[in-house]
C-alpha cells in the first residue's frame, strides 16, 4: 500500500460520514447503489456554479470559454482514467442511458437471424434494453449460464457464442454476486466470431484500475455516481473506428454539423452522440472524482477493497444461518447474503436502527435472484474506500441482533 | 458570506417507531388464517415488485359479508403480520365496510407508525383485499 493511501484521511474527506442516524454513527454499506462524494467533488461542482457556469460549445463569451475548457478537460481526465482517447468518451446520464443508446444504435444493423449473448447475472440495465431490441427486430437473445459458485460458465459461453452472434454484452463486476468476469477472454471469444463486446462497468470502475485497451472490449459503460462523482453523469466508451461508423440514437442541438428542414448531417466525435446541453456540473464533478481516485491510486484502492472484502467474508461466514452468494475468492467488494427465515427488508430495518445502511431486495437483477439463486430477495453490503474493518464488526453485531429479534 | 455548512447532523425525518413490536412479531411467527381456502368465493393476489412481498387473499362471502378469510404468501414481517391481522379483522365485516378501510385504520391495526418505505409493506394486505372485492363486481 503506498504511503499516500491513508484511511483516516480518506474518511475525513467525506462530510456525509459525520451525519448521525438515530444518534448513532452512520455505517454506509450501500456504495454499490451509490457512493458518497468527497469534499473535492462537492467543491468542484459548487465552484463551477459560482465561477464558470455557462453553456458549452455555443457562445463565444468568456464564461462560455471557461465552461467549455473545464468540460473538455474533464473529458480528457476521464479518457486518461481508462486509457482511451477523449473523442472515444461520450458523456451520458449514466450506465443505463449509455447501454440504452448503444443498444438502440446497434439495433439498426441487426437482422432476425442474428444473436445477442448476455449472461444470467446482468443488471436490468444490461438486460432489458437488449431484450426489447430482440423483441422488435427479432434477433435471438441467449444467456451464458452461471456456475454454482457464482462464476461465469465459460464452457457454456463457448457454446452460446456462435457465428451468428453479433453482440456479447457482459457485466464486469456483478452487483449481486461480486463476480468479476474475465473480460480479455470474452474479448477473444467475441473476436473469434467477429462479434462486438460490450461491458457494463458500473461497479468495476470504482473498484479497480480500468484499461480499455488491455480489456480489449469494444464498448464500456459506467456511471459517475458509483465512483464518487455526481449522479446524472456517465460515460459510454467506444473504439474510435466503431463510433465513427455508428449512427446516433439521440438527436437535437449540439450533435449536428448542418441542419435544413429536410435533413441533418452529424457532427464529429464525440459530440455526434451528445445531443442537448449535457450535465455540465456533472462532468466537472466526475473530473474531480477521477482526480480524487488517482490521488488514492486505483491499485491501492483495489488492494484495500480486496482486503476488506476478505475480512468481511470470513466474519460473515461465522454467523449461524447466514448464506453468502457468489464466489469465495476473486470477487469485488459486494456481498449478498440471506439470514435463514428473515426477510431482507426486516434485516435492513433493524440494521438501520443501528445506523447501518445495507440494501435488501432483488438489486435490479430479478431473474438472477429469483431464478438462479432461487431467493425472493437478498441482503447486500458493499464497500468503498471510506469503509473499515470496524464497519464490518458493527455489521456482524447488528446481524446478531437481527437474529435475536426473529428467533423462534 | 462564507457558506461552510455542516451536514445535517441528526435527521430523524419521519422516524418510524420501533416497528418490531410484540404483536407484529407474534403475527409474523404465528400467522393466523395462514392457509389456502379451497371453497372460497373470491381470491386475489398482489405483490410489491420492488421488494418481493406477495400476498394472496381468499374470502368466503355470505349476504355481502365476509364469513371467512385466509391468506397465503411470503414477504417481510410487516407485510405478513398485516395480512394475518387483517384476515382476523375483516371476518364479519360487510364488503362496503372493508372498502372504506383507510391507511390510518391499518396503521392503528398494526399499532405502529410506518415510514414512507415500509408503508407499502403494511398496506399490501388491504390493497389485496380491496382488489379481491372489486374483482368480483366485474
Amino acid at each position: 500500500m503506498s504511503k499516500k493511501f491513508s484511511i483516516k484521511h480518506i474518511i475525513e474527506d467525506f462530510p456525509i460520514l459525520e451525519v448521525k442516524i438515530y444518534d448513532k454513527q452512520l455505517i454506509y454499506l450501500d456504495s454499490a447503489a451509490t457512493a458518497q462524494r468527497p469534499s473535492t467533488v462537492i467543491n468542484a461542482v459548487n465552484n463551477f456554479y459560482k465561477n464558470s457556469n455557462a453553456n458549452i460549445h455555443r457562445a463565444t463569451h468568456n464564461l462560455a470559454s471557461r465552461a467549455t475548457e473545464e468540460f473538455e478537460k474533464a473529458r480528457a481526465k476521464v479518457a486518461n482514467f481508462i486509457n482511451a482517447e477523449p473523442e472515444e468518451i461520450i458523456f451520458t446520464s449514466g450506465t443505463t442511458e449509455s447501454l440504452n443508446l448503444l443498444a438502440k444504435s446497434l439495433s439498426k444493423d441487426l437482422k432476425k437471424d442474428d444473436e445477442i449473448v448476455l449472461t444470467e447475472m446482468e443488471h436490468h440495465s444490461n438486460l432489458v434494453p437488449w431484450q426489447q431490441i430482440a423483441k422488435e427486430n427479432g434477433p435471438l437473445l441467449k444467456f451464458i449460464s452461471t456456475n454454482p459458485n457464482g462464476t461465469l460458465n465459460l464452457a457454456d459461453a463457448k457454446k452460446k457464442v456462435t457465428k451468428k452472434t453479433r453482440i456479447i454484452s457482459v457485466v464486469h463486476t456483478s452487483n449481486v454476486l461480486g463476480t468479476v468476469n474475465d473480460v480479455p477472454s470474452l474479448a477473444k471469444l467475441a473476436k473469434s466470431v467477429n462479434a462486438l463486446l460490450v461491458i457494463d462497468g458500473a461497479q468495476s470502475i470504482a473498484h479497480q484500475p480500468i484499461d480499455v485497451k488491455e480489456l480489449n472490449c469494444d464498448f464500456f459503460a459506467f456511471s459517475g455516481h458509483k465512483m464518487l462523482g455526481p449522479s446524472g453523469i456517465g460515460v459510454l466508451y467506444g473504439k474510435k473506428k466503431l463510433l465513427e461508423k455508428l449512427e446516433p440514437a439521440k438527436f437535437g442541438g449540439g450533435m449536428i454539423s448542418e441542419v435544413t428542414f429536410k435533413d441533418s448531417k452529424w457532427g464529429e466525435l464525440p459530440w455526434k452522440f451528445e445531443a442537448g446541453t449535457p450535465n455540465l456540473e456533472g462532468a466537472i464533478g466526475l473530473g474531480a472524482a477521477v482526480d480524487y481516485l488517482n490521488k488514492c491510486g486505483m491499485h491501492d484502492v483495489e488492494s484495500y477493497l480486496d482486503e476488506l472484502t476478505s475480512y468481511a467474508l470470513t466474519q460473515l461466514s461465522k454467523i449461524k444461518g447466514l448464506e453468502i452468494y457468489g464466489p469465495k475468492t476473486k470477487r469485488g467488494p459486494i456481498i449478498s447474503f440471506n439470514l435463514k427465515g428473515i426477510h431482507p427488508h426486516d434485516a435492513s430495518a433493524i440494521l438501520d436502527k443501528e445506523g447501518i445502511a445495507i440494501r435488501g431486495g432483488h438489486m435490479c437483477a430479478m431473474p438472477l435472484v429469483t431464478e438462479v439463486l432461487n431467493q425472493k430477495a437478498v441482503c447486500r453490503v458493499s464497500f468503498q474506500i471510506y469503509n473499515t474493518k470496524e464497519d464490518v464488526d458493527k455489521l456482524v453485531e447488528g446481524l446478531k441482533k437481527v437474529g435475536e429479534v426473529f428467533k423462534k | 458570506m462564507k457558506s461552510q455548512e455542516k451536514p445535517n447532523q441528526n435527521w430523524l425525518g419521519e422516524a418510524e417507531d420501533d416497528i418490531y413490536k410484540e404483536n407484529i412479531l407474534d403475527h409474523f411467527k404465528n400467522p393466523r388464517n395462514f392457509e389456502k381456502m379451497t371453497a372460497c368465493t373470491i381470491k386475489h393476489s398482489e405483490n410489491n415488485p420492488l421488494c418481493g412481498d406477495q400476498i394472496e387473499i381468499f374470502l368466503k362471502l355470505q349476504d355481502n359479508k365476509v364469513i371467512d378469510a385466509k391468506f397465503q404468501g411470503h414477504g417481510c414481517a410487516i407485510s405478513m403480520a398485516s395480512a394475518s391481522m387483517l384476515t382476523e379483522k375483516i371476518k364479519g365485516m360487510s364488503l362496503e365496510e372493508i372498502k372504506k378501510l383507510s391507511n390510518e385504520d391499518i396503521f392503528k391495526m398494526l399499532g405502529v407508525k410506518l415510514g414512507v418505505v415500509r408503508m407499502k409493506c403494511g398496506l399490501l394486505s388491504l390493497k389485496t383485499a380491496i382488489k379481491a372485492i372489486e374483482s368480483r363486481k366485474k
